[in-house]
């Protein structure tokens, strides 16, 4: 059987492919907005990942990309984006949704609830196939079966045939993917692909999401709480914190040189494969929620740093090549000294 | 060797029956002739894929499981065929903690009500007021307050649900407590607040840990010694920090390779293994690891490996044929310490670290 060549977007690497600007989203009946302010931007075939704590807005954020938030519940107060060169209001959820179609997809959260467990895995790709002259039965079920080939399920005719509940967390997670990917999207959106695999099955699915995106120039936004995943797979990062991005830039600048102090206390609560074994620093207490979330600066209630002037909001500062960080006192160490 | 031993099993075995008469019957080999010494007062971690056995294990060793076959001793007694009084006084002895802090509460029951049930069952001598104040205190061992005692499940944050499902599980004064995932369900940052606990709790109280988890760096933090297991089987066990540098058998190789580890531009030889664990109702012969083994051979297929000692140091076994050939031929892979952050990055690192153990604010430098 032949392998799978996929198309090669048209887009050179570097160009900005999505840009999201200045979204903000308060859920009805809400005091405050959720999502605050949040933006960044996705390149051609590079991959940003968005990290940050459960509830801080990660899926939400996505959703609002693709358009699928819930009509009703979501009150959009702010925002933008401009993808494949046109500018969109992110509060016309419908528009949006009609304009990506199938050049932005998605993986969801929870792989169960997106495939239907009673139809066959072969009719539920081939239902997706929109593309490549598939206008025949035949011709997409074809299609279907070398996206199978290409995520490298083995024995994919019979796969074809299985059923959902049939499949491993894995291979169920590959059968995502080859649905995400049937139509050549310019952008994958991949929220929490690998948390509910094995560290083995997750090292072969973030191989083939990174095979897959060389041979295409896809961008891809990929939404993790986990840091090893980011340090694997990010090209850059934005950190979320309590619906706001606290920090973005180069992945390696933000390992390397991290600047907000939720950023910091992230990477030190990590128990570390090397070193000694002391005792972790934490990140103390939880999220505020949407009732109780300070003025100004949202993290404020968990920082060791905070002063009076954190009841403002902070402004981002930059610190070069997109990096930027939203504190008062960054950088730290030219504000504070240790304790005696 | 008198090492004083709190907990033993011996060649333990759990087959499930699956399937009817009608489809054809099957047995699932949960847990296949396992032994395993605890030590009092260390903290002892089982690690492996999905559906290898670990919580299988866990229920066998608490008693919520009887086994096919095989003996399970605490503190010296056979506790395998222990029924009524005898029964009970096991399970105050021995506690669980549960992976899931969502529901493993009952949601209708208050906090005061989920910590005093306990208390209820393994003391009921205790007066009312007695309990009070022991709910009181038990409560703040796990870092809540005592006006927790009122609220229910809901007003819960994960972390501080898997609090009050350690201070139910500390409530019976037990010696040792079996924890099946109980931090992965957690944001990191609140993960590191129970770790911590958890280490606190066992310094303090003196407690003996059996903990399942999957995340290798989670066990590195907290264990004394790891036993790695795969289909039913312990593949690899010994002193955490040689399976770490050490490692032998080539599953527990894989797996340290697999890790995401958290820092930028890290160069690994990956050990990638194809493919999936197969079913433990089907598993392989001979080496049940040799369908995904990098460095399988004919005998693989044929010979069951036995848990034989590794010359690395005392206590460490591993159960592979060829481990030392693999040993000389792949020299244990430095695990480079971690890459230096910037000077600048080092410094707001170690003062967000001061401060966190200090408990104060860090003094806003005096502008010049
Ligand atoms: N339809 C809705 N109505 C009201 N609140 C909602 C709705 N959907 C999500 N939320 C709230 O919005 C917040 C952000 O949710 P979101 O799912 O984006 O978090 P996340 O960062 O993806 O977390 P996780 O890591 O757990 O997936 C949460 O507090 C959630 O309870
Ligand atoms: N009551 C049962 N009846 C039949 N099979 C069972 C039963 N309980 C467990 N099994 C099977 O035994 C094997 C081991 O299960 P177990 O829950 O112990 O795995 P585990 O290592 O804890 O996995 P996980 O990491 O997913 O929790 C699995 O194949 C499982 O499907
Ligand atoms: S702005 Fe203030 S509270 Fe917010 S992170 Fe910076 S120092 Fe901490
Ligand atoms: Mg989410
Ligand atoms: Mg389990």
């Amino acid at each position: 059987m032949q392998r799978l060549k996929l198309v090669h977007s048209d887009s050179s690497p570097n160009d900005v492919l999505l840009e999201v600007s200045d979204f903000s989203l308060r859920f009805k009946g809400a005091q405050k907005d959720l999502i605050s302010h949040v933006s960044f931007s996705v390149k051609a075939g590079q991959t940003v990942c968005i990290v940050g704590e459960s509830g801080c807005g990660k899926s939400v954020t996505s959703l609002a990309m693709m358009g699928l938030l819930p009509e009703g519940a979501a009150e959009i107060h702010g925002g933008g984006i401009t993808f494949d060169g046109r500018h969109y209001d992110l509060k016309d959820q419908k528009a949006l949704r009609e304009f990506r179609g199938s050049r932005m997809t998605m993986i969801f959260q929870e792989p169960m609830t997106s495939l239907n467990p009673s139809f066959r895995i072969g009719d539920q790709i081939a239902e997706a196939v929109q593309c490549h002259g598939a206008h025949t039965a035949e011709e997409a079920r074809a299609r279907a079966l070398a996206m199978l080939v290409r995520v490298g399920i083995p024995a994919p005719e019979k796969r074809m045939r299985e059923y959902p509940h049939q499949l491993s967390g894995g291979m169920r997670q590959r059968v995502m993917i080859a649905m995400a990917l049937v139509n050549d999207p310019a952008l994958l959106i991949a929220d929490e692909p690998t948390t509910a695999l094995d560290v083995t099955i997750q090292a072969q699915i973030l191989d083939l999401i990174r095979d897959l995106q060389a041979e295409t120039n896809m961008g891809t936004i990929m939404i993790t709480h986990d840091l090893g995943v980011v340090a694997e797979i990010a090209d850059t990062v934005a950190v979320m914190y309590a619906g706001t991005v606290v920090e973005a830039g180069p992945a390696e600048q933000i390992f390397n040189d991290p600047q907000h102090p939720y950023t910091i206390g992230l990477m030190s609560s990590i128990p570390k494969l090397t070193g000694p074994r002391g005792r972790l620093a934490t990140v103390p207490g939880m999220v505020p929620t949407a009732e109780n979330m300070p003025d100004g600066c949202r993290f404020a209630t968990r920082c060791p740093f905070a002063q009076d002037i954190c009841k403002t909001d902070p402004k981002p500062q930059s610190f070069g090549n997109g990096h930027v960080a939203a504190c008062h006192f960054a950088p730290l160490d030219t504000h504070f000294e240790a304790c005696a | 060797m008198t090492q004083d031993l709190i907990l033993q099993a011996t060649a333990l075995k759990k087959y499930f029956e699956t399937g009817s008469s009608f489809t054809g019957k099957s047995s699932v080999r949960a847990v296949d002739d396992v032994s395993l010494d605890i030590a009092r007062g260390e903290t002892f971690a089982i690690v492996g894929e999905s559906g290898c056995g670990k919580s299988t294990m866990a229920r066998l060793l608490m008693r919520l499981l009887s086994p096919t076959d095989g003996q399970v001793t605490f503190d010296g007694q056979d506790v395998s065929n222990l029924k009524g009084k005898e029964l009970k006084a096991l399970r105050r002895d021995m506690q669980f903690i549960f992976q899931d802090p969502f529901s493993s509460l009952n949601p209708r029951m208050a906090v005061g009500s989920l910590v005093g049930e306990p208390l209820e069952t393994h003391f009921p001598e205790m007066s009312k007021q007695q309990r009070r104040t022991k709910v009181a205190e038990l409560l703040g061992l796990v870092g809540l307050r005592a006006e927790h005692a009122e609220r229910y499940p809901h007003e819960f944050s994960g972390g501080q649900r898997q609090r009050i499902g350690i201070a139910r599980a500390l409530a019976s004064s037990p010696k040792l407590i079996i924890g099946d995932e109980p931090v992965s369900a957690l944001d990191v940052s609140v993960q590191a607040q129970v770790i911590n606990l958890l280490s606190d709790l066992r310094d303090d109280l003196g407690l003996t840990l059996i903990v399942i988890a999957h995340d290798l760096a989670v066990i590195r933090h907290m264990s004394d010694r790891v036993a790695v297991m795969y289909l039913g089987k312990i593949v690899e066990q010994g002193p955490v920090d040689t399976i770490f540098s050490q490692p032998r058998h080539p599953y527990t190789r894989a797996l340290l390779s697999a890790i995401p580890v958290a820092e930028h531009g890290r160069d690994r030889d990956r050990i990638t293994l194809d493919g999936d664990m197969p079913s433990p109702a089907n598993p392989p012969s001979g080496c049940s690891f040799h369908t995904r083994c990098p460095f399988a051979q004919d005998k693989c297929k044929t010979d069951v490996p036995a848990l034989r000692d590794t010359a690395t140091v005392a206590g460490h076994t591993a159960a592979c044929h060829f481990f030392d050939d693999i040993a000389a031929a792949h020299p244990d892979a430095v695990v480079a310490d971690s890459r230096p952050a910037t000077e600048a990055a080092q410094s707001r690192f170690d003062l967000y670290q001061d401060a966190m153990r200090n408990g104060v604010t860090p003094k806003v430098r005096q502008q010049q």
